[in-house]
């Protein structure tokens, strides 16, 4: 199928894109890798009449590392923030989330910024920049704004985002010497999205002990989850297998995942609770403390 | 009708490379890539099974990278390049990859070869592949519905060896 009629707009800067989302609101749509919006216009579920492909602007594609953390310019594509070594050394949990999201072909187009602004339920990001605590900085032509992720995220597909904000950058927060993070998903086939997927980043010390935790899963609800219960179970604890077991079945209980086409509440609720205990395995054994 | 239903042309000017050669056209922005290259350029060796980004028949390198040309209008290539399938065979010989194929059996209806060509082509310029492993991550971005992909592994560590896939 064809996407429906709509008018191309093609702006080479910041303030242009400003100005048309201004102008055109909610009758607009920004065009970043396009590999969410197109199949959307592709089955007409969405035909907006403008559309603005931010992939011309100059400067929107930066990936920075400073002693502030990490800018990631909203055209840097996946495939870009992934293949960053800085990336792999002090994020393991973003490198560790993309390789996981769709293919190669669809992360060389595909944007780090777009994929949390599209806020699919089922997505990888959106729980990791939540898990990170990373702010989404939005930009209109009334001015800008920065966004805890923590606030981002309103229902699936839909965000704090109004109509004529762009995402000009999202910033990851800097983490804490010694901090760790990796993300576990199931999922039917490599590249689908998660049927249940799981953030975690934590700092765990020589003694193994977790000084502090932040997890946040995907899949279960219309917005990624902060697994708050869980993480208090651990922090101060050296997960044992023991433990392990006992926050596995906290998380089971705790969240309220939906029943759909692809799988049952009940089979996500299980599986949720599997992937958190294989993070916070892969943390533990990572952090050198010898348990097994 | 509503008044977008009423307008159905948007043309913008196109200027980019494919296969090498320069290419000029004034094009409807809603265009893809996959069918400007099919119905504009008659280069019908790539695919559309999905139009959804799922199947990967449609894949083409553009400038150095594989991407889905169902999931990009073509106005949005000005100043690009592009490569297709049908860049690979010069001068009617085979490429090592397009030969392996052959020799492996790795296609039977062939609808979704020329999309594994270019994804595999892609790939091999970055990467070497030496193990099974490596040759079923290559292949996971691209469905077959008849081969079974045990042709395409062989095929593609037939040639994964690092050596240049283009002769
Ligand atoms: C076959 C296939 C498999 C996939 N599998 C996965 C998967 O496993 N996991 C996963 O997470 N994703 C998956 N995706 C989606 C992919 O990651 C998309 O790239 C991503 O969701 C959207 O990023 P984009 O840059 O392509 O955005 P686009 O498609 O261009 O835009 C998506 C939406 O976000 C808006 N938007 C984009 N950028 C901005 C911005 N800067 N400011 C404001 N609004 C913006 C757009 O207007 C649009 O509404 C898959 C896609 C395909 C085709
Ligand atoms: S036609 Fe493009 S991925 Fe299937
Ligand atoms: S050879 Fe028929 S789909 Fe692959």
């Amino acid at each position: 199928m064809k996407p429906r009629y709509f008018e191309y707009h093609q702006p080479t800067s910041i303030d242009d894109v400003l100005e048309l989302l201004s102008e055109y609101g909610d009758e607009a749509k920004i065009l970043a890798g396009g590999q969410s919006l197109i199949p959307m216009l592709n089955f007409r579920i969405a035909s907006p009449a403008h559309l603005i492909d931010i992939n011309g602007v100059a400067g929107l594609d930066q990936l920075n590392l400073t002693p502030e953390g990490v800018q990631i310019g909203a055209t840097a594509r996946q495939r870009t923030v992934e293949n960053a070594p800085e990336i792999a050394l002090s994020y393991p949990l973003v490198r560790r989330a993309l390789v996981q999201v769709a293919h190669p072909q669809i992360r060389n187009r595909g944007t780090f910024c777009g994929s949390v602004a599209h806020a699919d339920a089922s997505a990888e990001l959106p729980s990791v920049v939540l898990a990170l605590g990373a702010q989404i900085i939005a930009r209109s032509s009334r001015g800008e704004r920065t966004i805890p992720a923590k606030d981002f995220f309103e229902f699936h597909l839909v965000t704090a985002l109004s109509a004529d904000e762009l995402v000009v950058e999202i910033q990851l927060p800097p983490l804490a010497a010694g901090s760790n993070g990796t993300y576990v998903e199931i999922a039917r086939r490599a590249g689908d999205f998660a049927l249940a997927g799981v953030a975690a980043q934590a700092v765990i010390d020589e003694g193994g002990t977790v000084q502090s935790l932040r997890m946040a899963c995907s899949g279960v609800g219309p917005v990624p989850q902060l697994l708050e219960e869980a993480a208090q179970l651990a922090i101060g604890s050296d997960l044992s297998d023991e433990l392990l077991l006992e926050i596995d079945n906290i998380v089971r209980t705790t969240i309220d995942p939906p029943d759909d086409v692809h799988a049952s509440a009940n089979y996500r609720r299980v599986v949720t609770g599997t992937v958190v205990r294989r993070a916070l395995k892969q943390l533990r054994d990572e952090s050198g403390s010898n348990h097994d | 009708m509503t008044e977008q239903e009423q307008i159905t042309t948007d043309l913008h000017p196109l200027h980019l490379t494919v296969n090498g050669k320069d290419v000029d056209s004034v094009l409807d922005s809603r265009i893809s890539l996959a069918d400007f290259l099919r119905h504009e350029l008659r280069l019908t060796g790539t695919h559309l099974g999905c139009e959804q980004g799922s199947c990967g028949a449609c894949t083409v390198i553009v400038d150095g990278v594989a991407v889905r040309s169902c999931l990009m209008f073509a106005v949005q290539l000005n100043g690009s390049t592009v490569e297709t399938v049908e860049s690979l065979c010069v001068d009617g010989q085979l490429s090592r990859l397009q030969q392996a194929f052959h020799e492996e059996h790795a296609l039977q209806c062939g609808f979704c070869t020329s999309g594994f060509l270019m994804s595999l082509t892609a790939h091999l310029r970055e990467h070497q592949v030496t193990n099974d492993q490596e040759a079923r991550e290559a292949l996971s971005g691209n469905i077959c519905r008849c081969t079974g992909y045990a042709g395409m592994v062989k095929a593609l560590l037939a040639v994964g060896d690092g050596e240049s896939t283009t002769q």
